[in-house]
Order: C-alpha cells, then sequence, then structure tokens
C-alpha cells in the first residue's frame, strides 16, 4: 500500500455516511494535522459559493476525489487476533495492522491469547508499544479475565486497564465455571468495561472440529452442536442480570444465541453482542472436501443460523460486525482436517462481504457504519467511528461498484486462511486514512 | 474413473459395477494353481498405514503381490507425539521414491482426500477417521452378490456402532445406490442421522432383523468412542448382541457378515460366527479379489488430461 | 468405406478347411485342447470343436483365455479394461493346444495368451490358428492354420461380426477416415 502523511486532506464529493452526526449525502470532509476538521455537505456549498477553507496553506494540501464513493468514519474491529508475542509466524502487529488498513479499518482490539497471555500490564504495555512503533492503525488490547486464561483466578484488570486494555475476554476459551464468570462480571464494574465471553461449552464441544449435522455425519467428522454456544450464552446472559455487569457475547453464530440475546434485550439485561462475516454469509457446507480454510470455532453453521444472525443484524439485536481475524501459517492448515488450527484471516474481506447485507436489503448504510464503527467504538469506549470536528482524522473510501475477485495469495496479512478465496465480491475500501496518514489500495 | 479411490460417495454406479464385474474374474485367479498375474508388473505400491491393521493390510499387500506390483510397507507409529515431519511431507517424501500407488489408513477423517490433491500417484482409502472404508463396502456388496445374486431389494441390517463406523457409512452410501432397503439398528446414542439415505433405523433389534435378508454387524469399537455411549458390554450384548435365537428371526436363509475382527461374546455370538449363515470367511477371501480390482482398473484408467 | 471380405458362405468354408487341417497335422485329436482368446477366439473356437466332431467323432475340450491381465498396454488403451472369462477345462500340461483368435496382427494379444497358458501349466505343443492374418508383425509370431491372408496398412481395420454376438456373419475391411 502507498502511503503519504500531507499536512492538510480534502476528501471531495463522497457520499458521507456519520450516523453519530446524522449525515448522509454528498460533502466535503477537510483534515487537518491528523484530524477531522468539518464536514461540508454540497447543499451548503452550493448555499454560499466562494467561500474557501481560510486556515489550509495552498501547499501540503491534498485533494483526494471521491465522487460516486462512500466516506464512512473508519472501521473499528473489536474483535482480532495479532498474534504477537508468541506467534509471529502467524501474524504479527506491523502485518496485521497492515492488513486491517488496506480492509478499511482503523481500530482494532486484541484477543489476549498470545504468548504469553496478555493477563498483566507488562504484556500490554508491550503491545501498546509495538503497535506505537510499529503498528499501522490504532489498537487497543483486551487483556485476560483469568489468569493464563485457565479460567481459575481472575486476571490483574485494574493494572491492565491502566496499562491500555479496553475489556477483557479469555477468548479462544470460554471460562468454564460459572462463579470466576460470576466474579469477572462483578469485579470489571469497578472499572466500567466489558466483558467479552466466548460462549463455548467445553464439554460438549468434546473433540469436535466442525457443526453437528448432517454434513459432519456424511464427513465423517465429529460434530459441535449449536446448543454448546447456546448453554453459555444463557448462563452468562443470567450471570449478567444477577450482577449488573456488562457483557458483550462475541461471535454469535446460532438461531438460539439470537434468540436469547433478543429476549435478554427485551427484558432489558445490560448486553452487547458481535457477528462475524463469515456467520452471515457461509454455511457449514463450505467443510466439504475438508476444507480446512473453512474450519473456524464458532463453527459454520445451518442455514437456519445464517438467517437468524441476518435478522439479528436487522432488529438490533446483534450490535457489532467484527472480524475474529484469525490468521495461520499455511503449513498448519495443510493437514488433517481434524489437527488444523481454526480460523479464518478476516481483515481483507469483512467490508466487502459486510456491504452484502446493505444490498440484499438486510442493513442500511448508516446502520452498517454502527455495526462495524460506532457501537464497537462506543462499547469499548475508545471514542472513535465517528467523523465529528476534532475527532482522529480516521476514515475510509469505498468504491461500492467495484468487482474483485478474492486473492488469498495477495493479502498483506500473513494468514491466507480463508474460505472466501476465489470469490467474486462487489464493494471495496480504496483509500483508508489512519490519523491523518493515507493508505492507498495497490492494485 | 478418477485417479484416485477415496470413498464410496465419490463413486457412481458404474464405477462399482465395473469394480465387482472384475473381481468375478480376480476370484477365479485365486482358485487357480498359479496365483498370479503379470497385469501390474513395474509398478510399485506403499502401503501406508497410519493407523495398526493386520487384516486390512494382509489383504492389500496379498492382492498387490497377485498382480505382480513391487509392495513397500510403510507403518507410522500412532500413539507416539511424533513432532516433527508433517503428513504432508512424509506422503511427498514417499512419492519422491517413484511410488504408482499409495494405500493409506489414517485416524482423521479427509486425509486421503487431502494427499490424493497433493500427489500424482493414485491414492486408496484403506479406512479414513469415521468417514469412510470404501474397498471393505465393495467387498461386502461383492460378498452379498455372490450369495444372493443381487442387491436391490434386499432387506440389510446394519447392527451396532454406526455412529463411529467407517464400514457401516461405505456401505449406506453404496447399497442406498442399488435400491437395498437398509436399516440400521443399535443404540440410539451410536446411531448417527443418515435419514438422507433412505434408511429405517431400530433400536430393537428383534424388531430390525426381522425378516431381513443380509445380517452385518459390527466390531464395537472400544478404541474410538469416547465414554458413555453405552454402560456395559453386558448390556450392550443383551440387547443388540446376535444370537441365535435373533438369527432365527431373520429370514431362513439369511446371511451374517462382519468386518473382523470379531469380539466373541460382545457383538455376535461364537454359534452365530461359525453357523453355516456366516460368510465372514468368504468377505475375507473376497476382499483380495475386490482389492486386485480396484488397483487394475485404477492403473488401466484413461487418463483424460 | 467398408468392404466385406468374407461372407457367411466363405466364414463357413474356412473354418471347415481349418478343421479338417488342425486333425491332419496332428494326426487325430488325442491331447487335443482348443483354446480361444476373448472374445472372437472363442465363437470360433466352439465352432471348429463341432466341425471336428463331425470330423473325427471326438469330443475336445474347449476352453476360453482373457489376456487382459497379461497385456502390456494397461493405461494405454481407448476405453478401461474389461476382465472376461477365463476358463481351462482340462490340465494343460503335456497336451498339444491350439489358440485360437480371429484376427493376428502385431502377435503382441498371441504373446500374452502364451505367458497366460504358461501359468496353467506346461503344453506339450502350442498351436495357432486364426482366420484372418492381416500382416504387421511386432513380435516373431506367426499362425499354423490361416484361414485367409490379407495384407492391410495401419489405416485400415479388420472387423470380425459373428452370430454369436447378434450380428450376421461377416469379415469387414474399414478404412478410417
Amino acid at each position: 500500500m502507498d502511503k503519504s502523511l500531507p499536512k492538510s486532506l480534502i476528501i471531495t464529493g463522497g457520499h458521507i455516511v456519520d450516523p453519530s452526526q446524522g449525515i448522509d449525502g454528498t460533502g466535503d470532509l477537510y483534515i487537518e494535522a491528523g484530524k477531522i476538521k468539518e464536514i461540508r455537505s454540497q447543499k451548503a456549498d452550493a448555499a454560499a459559493p466562494g467561500r474557501r477553507n481560510p486556515s489550509a496553506s495552498h501547499s501540503d494540501i491534498r485533494t483526494i476525489d471521491a465522487a460516486g464513493k462512500l466516506v464512512l468514519p473508519g472501521l473499528v474491529d473489536m474483535h482480532v487476533h495479532l498474534r504477537e508475542p508468541g506467534f509471529e509466524h502467524k501474524e504479527t502487529i506491523k502485518t496485521g495492522t497492515r492488513a486491517a488498513v488496506r480492509g478499511g479499518i482503523t481500530s482494532v482490539c486484541p484477543m489476549p491469547n498470545t504468548v504469553p497471555v496478555n493477563d498483566n500490564p507488562t504484556v500490554t504495555a508491550f503491545i501498546i508499544r509495538k503497535s506505537f512503533a510499529e503498528g499501522a492503525c490504532s489498537v487497543y488490547p483486551i487483556g485476560a479475565i483469568t489468569k493464563g486464561q485457565r479460567g481459575e483466578e481472575l486476571a490483574e484488570m485494574g493494572l491492565m486497564y491502566e496499562a491500555g486494555c479496553v475489556a477483557f475476554s479469555d477468548d479462544g476459551r470460554p471460562v468454564m465455571s460459572s462463579i470466576v464468570m460470576r466474579r469477572a462480571l462483578e469485579y470489571s464494574q469497578t472499572f466500567h468495561v466489558p466483558v467479552i465471553s466466548h460462549c463455548e461449552d467445553l464439554t460438549l464441544t468434546d473433540d469436535g472440529v466442525m457443526n453437528e449435522g448432517v454434513i459432519a455425519t456424511t464427513m465423517g467428522l465429529k460434530g459441535i452442536p449449536a446448543a454448546a454456544e447456546d448453554i453459555m450464552v444463557a448462563r452468562d446472559i443470567l450471570l449478567a442480570e444477577l450482577t449488573g455487569g456488562c457483557l458483550h457475547i462475541a461471535h454469535v453464530s446460532t438461531l438460539g444465541a439470537v434468540r436469547l440475546i433478543r429476549q435478554a434485550k427485551e427484558r432489558g439485561i445490560r448486553v452487547t453482542a458481535e457477528t462475524c462475516p463469515h456467520y452471515f454469509s457461509i454455511t457449514d457446507d463450505a467443510v466439504r472436501g475438508y476444507n480446512t480454510n473453512a474450519k473456524v470455532n464458532p463453527p459454520l453453521r445451518r442455514q437456519r443460523d445464517v438467517d437468524a444472525v441476518r435478522e439479528g443484524l436487522r432488529d438490533g439485536t446483534i450490535d457489532v460486525i467484527a472480524t475474529d481475524h484469525a490468521p495461520h501459517h499455511r503449513d498448519e492448515k495443510l493437514r488433517e482436517f481434524d489437527k488444523a488450527p481454526s480460523g479464518i484471516s478476516g481483515f481483507e474481506t469483512a467490508l466487502s462481504l459486510s456491504l452484502a447485507l446493505v444490498r440484499d436489503g438486510v442493513l442500511t448504510m448508516p446502520q452498517l457504519v454502527d455495526k462495524m464503527a460506532v457501537n464497537p467504538a462506543r462499547i469499548t469506549g475508545i471514542g472513535k467511528g465517528t467523523l465529528s470536528a476534532g475527532s482522529d482524522a480516521d476514515v475510509v473510501i469505498v468504491d461500492t461498484a467495484k468487482e474483485f475477485r478474492v486473492a488469498a495469495d495477495e493479502f498483506l496479512s500473513k494468514g491466507k486462511n480463508t474460505p472466501f478465496d476465489g470469490w467474486l465480491l462487489k464493494g471495496i475500501p480504496v483509500i483508508t486514512v489512519v490519523g491523518g496518514i493515507v493508505f492507498e489500495r495497490q492494485e | 474413473m478418477d485417479k484416485d479411490l477415496v470413498g464410496i460417495k465419490e463413486l457412481s454406479k458404474d464405477n462399482i459395477t465395473a469394480i465387482l464385474d472384475t473381481a468375478s474374474s480376480f476370484k477365479d485367479v485365486l482358485r487357480r494353481d498359479i496365483k498370479k498375474v503379470p497385469a501390474l508388473r513395474g509398478k510399485t505400491v506403499v502401503n501406508l498405514f497410519f493407523e495398526p491393521s493386520t487384516r486390512t493390510k494382509t489383504s492389500f499387500e496379498l492382492a498387490e503381490k497377485r498382480l505382480s506390483t513391487d509392495v513397500l510397507n510403510f507403518s507410522v507409529p500412532t500413539s507416539s507425539v511424533v513432532k516433527g515431519e508433517s503428513l504432508i511431507d512424509t506422503v511427498r517424501t514417499i512419492e519422491a521414491y517413484g511410488v504408482d500407488f499409495i494405500v493409506m489408513r489414517h485416524a482423521c477423517s479427509g486425509v486421503p482426500h487431502l494427499i490424493a490433491k497433493n500427489v500424482k500417484a493414485s491414492v486408496i482409502n484403506a479406512g479414513d477417521g469415521t468417514n469412510e472404508h470404501p474397498t471393505q463396502a465393495l467387498l461386502d456388496a461383492f460378498s452379498i452378490v455372490e450369495k444372493k445374486g443381487r442387491l436391490d431389494g434386499l432387506t440389510i441390517a446394519i447392527v451396532g456402532d454406526v455412529l463411529h463406523s467407517r464400514v457401516a457409512k461405505s456401505n449406506v452410501y453404496l447399497l442406498s445406490k442399488f435400491g437395498a432397503k437398509i436399516r440400521l439398528v443399535g443404540p440410539p446414542t451410536l446411531i448417527p442421522d443418515l435419514g438422507e439415505y433412505g434408511v429405517e433405523v431400530f433400536h430393537d433389534l428383534d424388531k430390525g432383523v426381522r425378516d431381513s435378508d443380509v445380517v452385518m454387524m459390527l466390531r464395537i469399537q472400544m478404541e474410538r468412542q469416547s465414554k458413555g455411549f453405552f454402560p456395559s458390554i453386558h448390556e450392550y450384548f443383551k440387547y443388540w448382541g446376535m444370537d441365535m435365537r435373533r438369527l432365527g428371526l431373520a429370514r431362513s436363509n439369511a446371511i451374517v457378515m462382519h468386518p473382523g475382527p470379531m469380539n466373541r461374546g460382545t457383538e455376535i455370538s461364537s454359534e452365530v460366527a461359525d453357523s453355516p449363515q456366516s460368510v465372514i470367511l468368504d468377505q475375507v477371501t473376497n476382499g483380495i479379489a475386490v482389492r486386485m480390482a480396484v488397483l487394475y482398473l485404477l492403473a488401466g484408467r484413461r487418463d483424460n488430461g | 468405406m467398408t468392404k466385406e471380405l468374407l461372407n457367411k458362405k466363405d466364414i463357413e468354408r474356412v473354418l471347415s478347411r481349418i478343421a479338417h487341417e488342425i486333425v491332419e497335422k496332428n494326426k487325430g485329436t488325442e491331447d487335443l485342447c482348443l483354446i480361444g482368446i476373448q472374445r472372437g477366439g472363442v465363437h470360433l473356437a466352439r465352432r471348429l470343436a463341432v466341425r471336428i466332431k463331425s470330423i473325427e467323432g471326438a469330443d475336445l475340450p474347449v476352453g476360453s483365455l482373457d489376456i487382459s491381465l497379461y497385456r502390456d498396454d494397461l493405461g494405454m488403451r481407448k476405453s478401461h479394461p474389461v476382465v472376461r472369462r477365463t476358463d481351462i477345462p482340462c490340465d494343460i500340461s503335456g497336451k498339444q493346444i491350439v489358440l485360437v483368435d480371429d484376427v493376428l496382427y502385431t502377435g503382441r494379444s498371441i504373446r500374452a495368451a502364451m505367458d497366460a497358458l504358461m501359468d496353467f501349466g506346461r503344453p506339450a505343443h502350442i498351436q495357432l490358428a486364426v482366420l484372418i492374418d492381416r500382416g504387421h508383425r511386432e513380435l516373431p509370431i506367426r499362425a499354423d492354420y490361416v484361414g485367409k491372408n490379407i495384407p492391410t496398412s495401419g489405416t485400415e481395420t479388420i472387423d470380425v461380426q459373428l452370430e454369436e454376438e447378434g450380428m450376421q456373419d461377416s469379415i469387414l475391411l474399414q478404412v478410417m477416415e
């Protein structure tokens, strides 16, 4: 990607969608010194012709013509795996953030299942330092709920919070013990941060490797029933109710989970939820032929689960679309299905797959921006997801008409593991601005 | 025909018929004094078994030798946590020795499919996880046709741990292609949903075996199941074990089959195993003929480019 | 373009002559066994046995031999190999075997047939009877009894049609376009 840092940046003629300000129309976006200066709608310009921006000097201004394209706040991905420290062969903070930026994502929240686990302020500080030094976008770490993610003792939430963690999760693993989860939901309220739950009853998962069902049976692969997810969703909702804690449900994939979250919200329980593009785009059919690139946890489910997730996005049950970007080295996926690690490298296809929801009438464009920027920013409290004056200049320009074929080999991420390789998608981020720095997509 | 035999699901009815017809000729060869033909002379096969097996391995080895193939045997220890060479590397190394066929058995479903995509040699699946064991189903079909003359319209009861049995699954896929009436019999915890293949499910063995033409007993696989599918062997045999009384409920000329090795007293009583209705030993002989047919037809297939 | 070389009557006369020649050369039918090579040779062997019976009054054992498993061209032919019946009705060791085939061409089929026969025992003699010899031998093989010599070129094929296969008895020369 090409990178440049002009002192001033004007993005002209684009269709700006900024739900935080209720903006949804053509306009010009003015950026100065890495911050949003103002938005001028086309109507305002037409009403007051001849008005120029007085404070920009003429040298060092870059103008980007965004006519016919969307201009959105930079996306906020609150569920990613950057793999550093410990798994640098799969991804690093440097390569992961560059891949994120290519996907239009300007803020990421990496999960703590690194080596060592991010369960103490030292590791948090390491991640933050590395991100400042090498990251292409903003990085807000998520700390572990329990020490070593072992599910037994609470980790030092306060110290991690002060070091920069914005939420806590044992993601990769569930917190199997209800009493430990209870304590986590209670204790975390001291710092007013959410507890993000990876909902999975490991005893029901057993050695399962894909969704339990007819396809698993005829492929001779052990299945994971949807109930494994639903049971923990139910449990965590009840614990949130009991404790008044702030619960966020990660990677919702089942009809049962959507139903439970909907009911919980109706009852006024403080719970938010996220899903990932694969859960609203493909089913367990994608595993056929033993395609390890379709092996993910939670597993790809059935059509009725996909339909329920889409409905959950539509009616607001699901607040966030996150990627759960989980890169793995090619060698790790080129092996026995049972033994291949789970995960999809999602940064570079997320927005394109999500735009389909707008084309299909599941979401309006402002609603999509809510799911991918406004809500995740609000839930993690990071103050992003908006183009209001004074905010960090995190912007993504999207060409919604452009068609392209997904080429995993060309991903900037080290992880080429995606079931969407070769797919023809429509809509792609062409320019991403991070704090005023312009990244242009190379073809 | 494809380059590989990874499963019955990937075979057409015509493919299967060709294999069974060719197997008849090979059974004749096995009756001669000189039980050998030079058909695959100069070809090399490697038997790559990642899971222990005596009978399947021996059967394949004999079939290969009867066709004058050069045989290599690789037994890879399974219980040892061997870090180091990946599966793909192991197989590519073997291919570099210049083999034409890889006969492989592995504990993980889908491994033959992965290997077939990554090597030029023809891959024959000798059993992958709980997915398929295609040559077993072929020899079972051959054995049934030998005694009954056909497959369509026969009532065939498959009894036991269907959930974990690749033999059962391959048989379901094959028999359903030929219009047999399939019954799956066993405890609810061990019968998966194979409704799309037109099977009937019974949990009562007496009902399941009544008036059937073929009774196919499955081995209770201790090594492959997690605990808790049934409480004890004693109870299992009482409800789902085949004894002479139950065999008497089947048609009078019904045949009894078992892929072996048998657990006498667990799923099958000694009297049944040794009864004149048992074709268990014929299955063994037929296995060699069927495997010869598979190797021969794969060697002779026309490459479509 | 197709041309009929022999019609039903011609074939009958030729087979009668060959039957007489076999009996003459072997001075009777003792220890004689006819083995037809699948497929065309099998029908012809049976017909020859019938004629020999009417000449000598003796029943000859007639067998069939499928040579697919002994061919040298596995994987190179157009259609996938179909293995047919091999039925050797007697112990061939010490016997005079007459191999019967419809067309003798390169000689490779006969080479395969001899290899196959050897796996069944040790015949005293092997003789070869063919309906048509079309030349172009690639191996040093010759027939003892020939119905008709028909020189051909590589672009021509000889098609032997027999009643036993549901057609009229006829031998056709086809030129490939």
